[in-house]
Formats: structure tokens, sequence, C-alpha cells
């Protein structure tokens, strides 16, 4: 395939979309096929059987619309460009909606409002496409303007040039470092080498995260059309995207993506009419948390234990089999074909001064509309956690939003009008980090939020060093004794001192960041430690302490609680 | 060999460039603890002890991995780092079981040494004790897990010294441990060769010659240097 193929297979397609009289997008994306999207198709199937409908419309399973807590999510749209979205389709509903869309009944199920600041205050980028293709179709993708970046560059661009309008979008890494990715790029591509590498990190093991997975199953060609241009400007041959094994579906839809584009000369040697050969491979992680962390996930490429190596050297210089070694985010990748396609001055004019662009969450916790967004840098915390959002549920007060998951930390309600950028996330001791917004409530003790993620960091050491693999559990037993109120002042102390020690002596960035959580709830909610410790009060309801002795005493050691009462009591333990 | 300037503890020193910052700093009289670190075997930077401050770097690097370069100035010892070193052994003091007293090392092992040298005199963090067990199913040693402490350098040897690769770890964070063959009973290893160079690397009383009774089991350390000489320098060559 050359470009001007690329060009008519795109108008072919879109020439026959536009001949359908009505397209129907259902979401088949993980959340709402969890939520019956696949009975949902089912029903919609029979119903186009029984009145032998298909030659007029199509379905098309899509990837993720983004208020995932409303799916199944359902989407029409008629040749004339008018357009209605459903939410909590069931079967039942499904044929209702169709037969009124097609006039065969009157009108009965409402749609959802289009006005909603849900889908108005979104800038979608990364995810333009996600909802609206195919994503086992590539016809689809590429009708949606999949693949003429790479075109464009190969043809048009040195490898230099690439990464210089890298560099100059301000893109900067999205799995959590924020590293500007043109710099990283410019490292790899001037390193010397016979041989080098591009990875892309599909890992994701931040708990209640889901961005990376969407992308993956939603627009899979983008990422390897990221990933191709990627080696291009940096001058690798072979790529590999590493997925973490809980994700079936994203690697089932890459593995399809991957093989569809090398069929069609779009992948794999002399691409586009090129000189560039470029193949990609899947890897699929066993689901371990710490083969997100870049030098761990290339010890897992390799076939090895995945466990983090001291760094430098950096991938840039030594990644894979020593070869110098390009790893970015799979959003990172997402983002490189629209900034070749429209230029980096078009991604540099959104965002804020130091970050550009636009950035995916995962919305969740007390919100009224949880799911996948993607809003410009810079949107106020308050704006995304009460337009986008919704608000908290039932009257529910906000009280802090949790982001950056286990290395992140928690924003209180001070700090609503914040930016969401970069700087100022930590400024305010948390962190961007790959995109999971946790919105609390007043329900929430934060002192047991801590905890949880203290429980995650511990089972998710990897085990090398002994700060983070000894440290993480004598910090969560510190954090259980406080939730359970037997904690002393000295056991606080403790604990703050350890912190101060795993942060600065961990190997990797798990074992660093592993104290944020605990660290950041000090800083704003300190009271509610001491309330516990101190008073024995869960200012949040939520650890019971009433209930808990001071001492948690064996039942052969009652001797000795008799003897503690006996002493409290004001008695002398000599006096019989 | 090319030779590079650094500045180690407000001193200019000179060391032969590729030389990790270990070597570097001992080669200049400098006492750094380690623990995972064995002369003759691949760096691993877990036991977090050789930790060192370095100019320019926010982050505290280990001297066993890090490459000394040419200008580098470096803090061995301050009130931070042997405060964090110390925190670091009680940590691993409290992760097994460490009863001295009838321990076949006492009084020979490399753990309680340096708790000594380092002034670690108490244990502020609740002790774990989890119950590993012991294994003792092979004809000539044993392996006590209450008294491992990951370091894996019987790992490291038996793989790149013997080529035998017959430990290796299971599990991670604290429910690691190193294991022989894939988990069977060392006894019914069928990659052993029975070198013996685990038991004398190991540096605490987790590996053990069978028979040793408390404070019995002495290890040489020094062999791994002998055996190495021997091959790479040939001076075993008749
Ligand atoms: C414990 C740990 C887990 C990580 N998990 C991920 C992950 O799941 N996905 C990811 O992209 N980056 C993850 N990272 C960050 C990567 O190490 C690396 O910085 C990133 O993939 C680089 O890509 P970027 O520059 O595009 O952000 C993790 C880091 C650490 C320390
Ligand atoms: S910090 Fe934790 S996860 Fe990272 S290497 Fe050390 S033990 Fe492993
Ligand atoms: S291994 Fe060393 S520190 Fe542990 S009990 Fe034995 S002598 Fe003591
Ligand atoms: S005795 Fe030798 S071969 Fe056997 S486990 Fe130990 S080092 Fe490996
Ligand atoms: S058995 Fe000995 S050498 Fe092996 S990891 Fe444990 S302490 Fe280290
Ligand atoms: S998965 Fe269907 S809307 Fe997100
Ligand atoms: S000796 Fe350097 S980390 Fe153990």
């Amino acid at each position: 395939m050359n470009p001007a193929d690329l060009a008519a297979v795109a108008e072919q397609e879109r020439q026959r979309q536009r001949q359908l009289l009505l397209r129907i997008f259902l979401c088949y994306s993980t959340p709402c096929l969890s939520a019956g999207a696949q009975q949902v198709r089912g029903a919609l199937e029979e119903l186009i059987r029984e009145r032998d409908l298909a030659v007029r419309l199509e379905i098309v399973a899509t990837g993720c619309m983004g208020p995932c807590s409303r799916g199944p999510l359902l989407r029409l749209r008629r040749a004339d460009g008018d357009e209605q979205i459903f939410e909590r389709v069931t079967p039942e509903l499904a044929r209702a909606i169709l037969l009124q869309a097609l006039e065969l009944a009157p009108p009965q199920v409402a749609p959802l409002d289009p006005d909603l600041p849900f889908f108005t205050r979104q800038t979608r980028v990364v995810l333009a496409n996600s909802g609206w293709i195919d994503p086992e179709r590539l016809e689809d993708s590429i009708a949606h303007g999949a693949y003429a970046a790479l075109a464009h560059a190969l043809h048009e661009m040195t490898p230099e040039e690439v990464c210089a309008e890298i560099k100059q979008s301000g893109l900067r890494g999205r799995g959590g470092g924020g590293y500007p990715t043109g710099v990283k790029w410019n490292l790899v591509r001037k390193a010397p080498a016979e041989r080098k590498f591009v990875v892309a990190n599909g890992d994701e093991g931040d708990p209640g995260a889901y961005m990376d997975r969407t992308i993956m199953e939603s627009d899979p060609h983008r990422v390897l059309e990221g990933m191709a241009i990627a080696g291009y400007a940096v001058g690798a041959e072979q790529g590999y995207i590493y997925v973490r094994g809980e994700y079936p579906l994203a690697a089932s839809r890459l593995a399809a993506a991957i093989r569809q584009a090398e069929r069609r000369g779009l992948l794999g040697s002399r691409i586009l009419d090129s000189n560039f050969n470029f193949r990609i491979d899947l890897r699929i992680g066993a689901g371990a948390f710490v083969c997100g962390e870049e030098t761990a996930l290339m010890k897992s490429i390799m076939g090895r234990r995945g466990q983090p190596v001291p760094r430098p050297p950096y991938p840039a210089q030594k990644g894979l089999w020593g070869f110098p070694t390009l790893i970015n985010n799979v959003e990172t990748y997402a983002n490189v074909g629209p900034i070749i396609s429209r230029g980096a001055e078009w991604f540099a004019a959104m965002g804020t001064g130091k970050s550009r662009g636009t950035k995916v969450f995962a919305l969740c916790g007390e919100v009224v509309n949880s799911g996948l967004i993607e809003v410009e840098m810079g949107i106020r915390l308050r704006d995304i956690v009460f337009e986008i959002g919704g608000g908290l549920p039932d009257g529910g007060r906000f009280k802090a939003a949790q982001t950056g998951g286990p290395s992140g930390g928690c924003i209180p309600a001070q700090h609503l009008d914040t930016p969401v950028d970069y700087e100022s996330l930590k400024e305010l001791g948390s962190i961007m980090g790959s995109g999971g917004l946790i919105v609390m409530g007043e329900g929430s003790c934060m002192p047991d939020v801590a905890k949880f993620f203290m429980d995650f960091c511990m089972d998710e050491s990897c085990g090398k060093c002994v700060p983070c693999r000894v440290g993480t559990v004598e910090m969560r037993r510190l954090l259980g004794r406080i939730t359970d109120g037997s904690a002393t002042m000295e056991d606080f102390a403790t604990l703050e001192q350890l912190c101060e020690l795993v942060r600065e002596t961990s190997l990797c960035g798990l074992g660093m960041t592993a104290p944020n959580p605990v660290l950041n709830t000090l800083r704003y909610f300190r009271d509610e430690y001491l309330a516990h410790i101190v008073d024995r009060q869960c200012p949040a309801g939520v650890c019971n302490l009433d209930r808990i002795p001071l001492l948690k005493l064996p039942e052969h050691a009652h001797v000795l609680t008799l003897f503690k009462e006996r002493t409290d009591a004001g008695h002398h333990p000599d006096d019989q | 060999m090319p030779v590079i300037t650094l500045t180690i503890n407000d001193e200019l020193v000179s060391a032969r460039s590729g030389q990790s910052l270990l070597e570097a700093i001992r080669d200049h009289g400098i006492d750094l603890p380690t623990l995972c670190h064995l002369d003759g075997l691949s760096a691993r930077g877990g036991c977090r002890l050789c930790l060192v401050e370095v100019a320019g770097s926010p982050r505290l690097l280990p001297a066993c991995t890090t490459e000394a370069v040419e200008g580098m100035v470096v803090t061995t010892h301050n009130e931070r780092i042997d405060r964090y070193r110390r925190m670091i052994l009680e940590l691993t003091f409290a992760e097994r079981n460490h009863t001295c007293a009838v321990c076949v090392s006492n009084g020979h092992c490399e753990l309680q040494a340096l708790a000594a040298e380092l002034g670690m005199d108490r244990v502020r963090y609740d002790y774990l004790n989890p119950d590993l067990g012991l294994d003792t199913s092979h004809r000539l040693f044993g392996v006590d897990h209450n008294r491992c402490l990951l370091c894996l350098r019987c790992v490291r040897v038996c793989d790149e010294v013997e080529g035998a690769h017959t430990w290796d770890v299971a599990g991670r964070g604290i429910a690691s441990r190193v294991i022989t063959d894939l988990n069977r009973p060392w006894g019914q290893s069928e990659s052993c060769t029975e070198c013996g160079k685990c038991v004398e690397v190991c540096p605490t009383g987790a590996l053990f010659d069978k028979g040793a009774s408390v404070g019995e089991m002495e290890k040489e350390s020094r062999f791994l240097r002998r055996i190495l000489d021997g091959r790479e320098k040939r001076q075993w060559r008749r």
C-alpha cells in the first residue's frame, strides 16, 4: 500500500458509510460488555433479521463512549447526521429504540441530553475515535485518518524533524513521570547502536485506572501508528507492546490490528512504499504491578523475572538486550499521530505552561457520572468533579480527590480550584500519575485510605530491596494499629520516619512513592490521624474504634488484662 | 587503563575508569557496609546498605551498581546515611527470625557483625517472625529460611560461577523466598552439583553444613575470589 492507496481506502469506506440509512454504535468496551452490551447486540441482530433491515443499516461495535457507569451505551447516527445517544440500554429497550428510529413505532425511549457537561466539557484527542469506530476493522480506522500521519512522516519528514515536532509540541509522558517525550526520543535517536527498540507500556496496574486499556481496546491502530512513527524517528525496526494479562480483550484486538496492518503493508517491511521496516510484537504480562516500571518491564520482555534494576544506565542508553530502547506509555503514543498530522503548534495551544495537550482520566468514586474522560490540561479540578462528574451523589459533600494511584495523594476541598496540570498537582503533594481520579466524600477516612494504598504497595512490592519489601509491611502494620485504635504517638513517629526512609532509599519508583499516600494525607488530614491515636475516634465513622481494646491480647493473657484493670483503678499490683 | 578523578568525602582520589563506585571507595580504604554485594558476583543493588550521596543526584545511589565517573563528588558517611543504614538493618532483623544465641552462625555472621559495627542497638519495628521452616533434605547442607535475608548471593554464585542455577526466587514482596530447582526439596535437586559454593557465600546462618551446631558454622569468605582468580588469571595451570 502506498499513501495514495491509503487515501483511496479511506474515501471508499467513507462512501460506504454515507450510503447507510442508519448506523448503530454500540459500546463494546469492557465496562459496557459487563453491563450486557452483548445481549443488546443479540436483540438488535434478531430484530434486524426479523424485519430484513440489514441492507440499510449496520451495527458498529465500538470502544468506550465515556460515561461507563451508564452503560451499556448505544448511539444512533442517521445519514443526515442526526445523532442520539441512549444510556442503560437493555435488550428490550434496544428493540424499542431501533423501531422508533426507523419510525416503525412511536417514540417511547428518550435519548440522553447531548448538552450534558459530561460531553461538552471534554476535549477528545486521544479518544477522538473511541466510540466512533469498530476497532476490529482496519478500514474504519483508515476512514478516520489512521496511518495518514505515518505516511506523512515517512515521506515528507526526516527522523530529526519528527523528533523536533514532538519536542515542540510539549508532549510529556502520560505514564506518570511526565518526562518530555521529544527529549527522550532525541536521546534514543542520537544513541549510537546497530539496533534499537521501541516499547509501548500497556501494563497499567494502578487500581481503578483503565485509560490505557480503553485506548488499546477502542483504537488499537492509533497506538500502533504512534509506535511506528517513533520507530522511524529513533531508528528502530522492532517494537514491543506490553499488555497486562488482565486485559485479554485489549490484547486480542491489538493482535488482530497488528495482523491487519501487516497484511496491508502498514507495518512490516517497506511500510507504505518507503524504506522503513517496522515490526511490532505483543507481549503479555502476568499481572505484576511492578512490571509497569520500565526496567522491570524490559526484564519481563526478555523473559527474566520482572524486577527493577538500578538506573542509570537508562533504557535510552542500554535497554532491551543492551541496546538503546525507547519506552513510552500507550497514551503517550496515542498522541503522536495527531501531533504529526495537525502540527506541534495545534497541540501546544492546548493546556497550560508546561503541561500541553489533554489528559485522559478514569473518573470514579463518589461521583454521579463515573467513566472515562479526556480534558484539556489546566481544567479546574472543581469542573471535573462537579460539572463533568455531576458532583457527589445524594448531595454528598466533597472531601478529597485522590490522583496518581498508589504513587499519588489526595487533594482536599480547599484546593478544588487548582488547575489540573503536572506542576500544580505536584505542588499539592500529589501527582498527575497515569490518570486515576477517585472522588471521596465526607464518609471517607483518610488513614483508612492510606492503609488501602499501603496494602497495595506491600502486595505488589517485588521484594528485591529491603526498605520496600519490609518497610511497606511495617508501615502497613502501623497504619493498621492507627485505624484499629491501638497506636501510640511513638508508633506515629515511627511511621513518619519509615515514610522518609522508604522514599529515600528504595530502588525503584514503587518503593520511592509508596509512602506518598501517607505523607500526603498527613499533610492535609493530620488531625484525623491524631483523632485516631489520641482520642481513639474515627471522625469519618469508618473505623469503629470504640469496640477495640487498647491492647489486643490473646485469650490466655486475660490475667494481664486483669492486672491492667487493677493498676488502672489505682491499686498497686502488690497490694492483693 | 584510563584514570579518572573523583572526590570522596572531600578528598580528591583517582580511580580506574569503568570501576564501580564501591570499588573506588574501597580501594581508597574507606569501609562501606554491604550485604548483597560480593566481589566476583554480578552487582544487585538490593540490600541498600552501600547507598551514598552523589552531588547532583537528588536520590541516594547504591555504590555497588553505580559506575565511578570523572568529577563525581561522593559522600559515603554522614548522619543521614548512617541513620538510614541502621534502620535498614533493623528492618532486616525484623523481617525473619534472628535469634543469634541459637544460630549456627553466631559469631561468624555478616549481618550480626554489621549490626555491631553500625551501632544498631535495637529494633523498633514489629518482629514479623514468619514460620518458614528448614530444609535439611540435602545430603551435605541445609537451608534455614528463617535466617535468610534474600541477598541472593547463593542464586548468583550457583548461576554465575558454578553454572548450575539450582537456586532461584519464588513469590514476591515479603513472601519472596529462595527455592531450589522448581521448588523441590534441595535433596531431590537434579541440578545441584554439591559444590558447596552457595553455603560458603551465604552471609548468614541460612545456608549451613549439616551437623554444624550453634556458633559452629564458619564460612571462608576469601574462597570465591581465590577460585575466580584461579580461573581468570589461570593461576592453576600446570
Ligand atoms: C511501580 C511502577 C509502575 C509503573 N507502571 C506503569 C504502567 O503501568 N504504565 C506506564 O505507562 N508506566 C508505568 N510506570 C512508569 C514507567 O516506568 C515509565 O516511566 C513510563 O512507561 C514511561 O513512559 P512515558 O514517558 O510515556 O510516561 C510505572 C513506574 C513504576 C515505578
Ligand atoms: S522498591 Fe520495591 S518494587 Fe522496587 S525494586 Fe525495591 S522491592 Fe522491588
Ligand atoms: S543469621 Fe546472623 S543475625 Fe541471624 S540469627 Fe544467625 S547469627 Fe544472628
Ligand atoms: S551446592 Fe553448588 S550446585 Fe548446589 S546449589 Fe549450592 S552452589 Fe548450586
Ligand atoms: S540463603 Fe543465604 S545467600 Fe541465599 S539469599 Fe538467603 S541469605 Fe542470601
Ligand atoms: S465502556 Fe461503554 S461507555 Fe465506557
Ligand atoms: S551492596 Fe550495594 S545494595 Fe547491597
